[in-house]
């Protein structure tokens, strides 16, 4: 028998590795893709929590939350093109010139 | 002992084992078609050696490819080397899943219940077809790059862009058909074209969608990296393209995705717009022999097309996509949307 | 068989996150969130939701994976990186280390307060979710606004990811 409690669960681990993953990996790309993994989870909630409800919010908030993370990787991936183009590295840490 | 065995479930697996088979012999014979036409396109015979008409050339390809050796560069990503040609076929055979091919057959009284002829049926059948044709891309996009040559990686680069953006008018070529028929489920839609209009033409969707159907075929050519838009792999250009660095099997693996991918264009755009299994004079349990004859038709077409129309360069290629196809895509859904309201 | 294919597919989907931010390789990374968006469209077809499912393929799977993928190729980032970040200090760690634990404290209590609650399992409330035509239905009378809204902020973010990306101008 699966219960509610189990999806809240998965979803709280995978949200967990995404955070992990953006706080420990050095590689912009890597932590786009961390992110793509933290918003998954949140869609795993909603529609576990729109069938456990009975309603159909839950897939189209997905909905939105897919399209919103389709194009803020897309921006961000922008993003990522322009510092390498101009410092020739993907690491965050070499994009520290305006840190006190 | 035998009521262990579900009837039903036996009859899947023959009907899946069945549908497999068919998608594989259909790959080969497309061979041996696009060999054949070919030469009588440019006035010669073609293979007449192996079999009555050269009918069993393709299965001495296939027996001359598989002692070949398979070569892999060596600076090349072996993992994804290997897998590419993989999820290239499987994504071209899943695919077909969902396409129904005929009405329900009862095998002449053997099954107690009768058997739908189509692997499974989702309410989300067209989707699924569209987001597994969009797997296909990496197949083509980890074959370029795991080959570590750049012939292969523009090659990979240019054939992946370019089935993306055809993917868009193909998305729209869809939606409209959707609109009108006003359900995913593909078995729907080839029910909802039974009939016909003053006893004479029939209710397929071609002649609602006329522009969708030429979308869409134009957007399936392009899908499937055929002529006249095979420009990634043309021979006289990059080599050939990204399965240059592929030998024997793994060749022959992307040829037979090509192949059965051009399987499935054809067969849902049979079901889509041309009325699937329906036809006159033959009753209904022997549907699937209409849909094969208007899915061979279509893959006539297809080979016609390549034989006889020049190639379009990459860039007329990205322009017509842009900015011809996905327009009209976009109009003409806008044009369906306002005749489905209008209508009723 | 529901349970096993849950089991099966959360396990494939945490290790396939795991993979994730543990490769090297960005190339690999992205395999394993493909492989994870798999898993993940799995599980909408376990919660009855085919429509999210298919939907999750189309757009994470088919379409943002190949644009990571062909960012990835472009800046040639298949080389290995640093995993430990060199400038956290024990400081910073500890604090880390704290947070994380009173984080999952957190979930983990907040968990314990919701009881077991079960799925429903009626057939009529089952059918309307997965529904394609309801969704559209209620997506285009009650939530229209934001599907327009939704609308503008791809075109915004396309014509963005063009503009800061795309080539650098010539100084004049």
């Amino acid at each position: 028998m699966i219960l509610l409690n189990h999806y809240l669960v998965l979803s709280g681990i995978l949200f967990a590795i995404g955070t992990a993953g953006v706080f420990l990996r050095r590689n912009l790309i890597t932590i786009l893709l961390s992110i793509e993994i933290m918003l998954n989870a949140v869609n795993i909630t909603f529609v576990a929590a729109g069938r456990y409800h009975g309603s159909v919010d839950g897939q189209i908030i997905t909905f939105f939350v897919m399209t919103v993370a389709a194009a803020e990787a897309a921006v961000g991936l922008a993003f990522v093109i322009a510092l390498f183009r101009h410092r020739e590295s993907l690491s965050p840490d070499a994009f520290t010139s305006l840190k006190w | 002992m035998l009521s262990l065995i579900d009837p039903a479930l036996v009859a899947h697996l023959v009907l899946i084992f069945v549908v497999f088979n068919c998608l594989v012999l259909a790959s080969a014979f497309m061979v041996w078609m696009e060999r054949k036409v070919c030469a009588y396109i440019q006035d010669r015979e073609g293979p007449n050696r192996v079999g009555p008409e050269g009918l069993l050339q393709p299965f001495a390809d296939v027996i001359k490819l598989v002692f070949k050796e398979d070569l892999r560069p060596k600076a090349a990503d072996a993992f994804l080397f290997m897998i590419a040609p993989v999820i290239s076929t499987a994504t071209a055979f899943a695919a077909f899943s969902v396409v129904p091919f005929g009405t329900e057959t009862t095998l002449f009284g053997l099954l107690s219940e009768p058997v739908r002829l189509e692997v499974t049926d989702v309410n989300v059948a067209v989707l699924v077809i569209f987001a597994v044709t969009s797997m296909g891309i990496y197949g083509i996009v980890l074959a370029g790059w795991s080959s570590n040559s750049k012939y292969s990686l523009i090659g990979g680069l240019r054939s992946s862009a370019q089935m993306i953006s055809y993917e868009l008018s193909y998305g729209l070529a869809l939606a409209s058909v959707i609109m009108v028929a006003n359900s995913l489920s593909l078995r729907e839609i080839v029910v909802n074209q039974s009939g016909y209009w003053w006893y004479v033409i029939p209710k397929w969707y071609v002649f609602l969608q006329p522009l969708g159907f030429l979308i869409y075929m134009t957007a399936g050519v392009a899908e499937t990296n055929r002529a006249p838009f095979d420009f990634p792999e043309a021979e006289q250009e990059l080599v050939a393209g990204y399965h240059t660095e592929y030998s024997s099997m793994s060749f022959a693996l992307f040829f037979m995705a090509e192949y059965i991918n051009m399987v499935t264009v054809s067969a849902v755009a049979t079901s889509l717009f041309l009325g699937g299994w329906l036809g006159p004079l033959l009753p209904s349990w022997l549907g699937w022999i209409w849909f094969m004859i208007k899915v061979l038709l279509l893959l006539f077409f297809y080979v016609w097309m390549r034989w006889t129309l020049p190639r379009y360069r990459y860039d007329q290629l990205m322009e017509f996509g842009w900015k011809w196809l996905l327009p009209a895509a976009v109009l003409n859904l806008i044009a369906t949307a306002a005749m489905v309201i209008w209508l009723g | 068989m529901q349970v096993i294919a849950f089991y099966i597919l959360a396990g494939v989907a945490v290790l396939a996150s795991l993979g994730v931010i543990g490769q090297r390789n960005p190339m690999h990374s992205v395999m394993l969130l493909i492989v994870a968006f798999g898993a993940f469209a799995g599980l909408y077809i376990l919660l009855d939701a085919p429509f999210s499912a298919v939907t999750q393929i189309i757009i994470y799977a088919g379409a943002i994976m190949v644009l990571f993928l062909f960012v990835v190729m472009l800046l040639n980032a298949h080389t290995e990186d640093d995993m430990v970040p060199a400038t956290i200090g024990p400081r910073t760690l500890k604090m880390g280390v704290l947070l994380s634990i009173l984080l999952s404290g957190e979930m983990a209590w907040a968990l314990t307060q919701i009881g077991q609650s079960a799925f429903s399992t009626d057939p009529g409330a089952i059918s309307s979710i997965s529904s394609v035509g309801h969704i559209g239905s209620v997506l285009y009378s009650t939530h229209a606004f934001a599907f327009e809204v939704t609308s503008i902020l791809i075109l915004v973010s396309m014509v963005g990811a063009v503009v800061i990306a795309g080539r650098p101008r010539r100084e004049r």
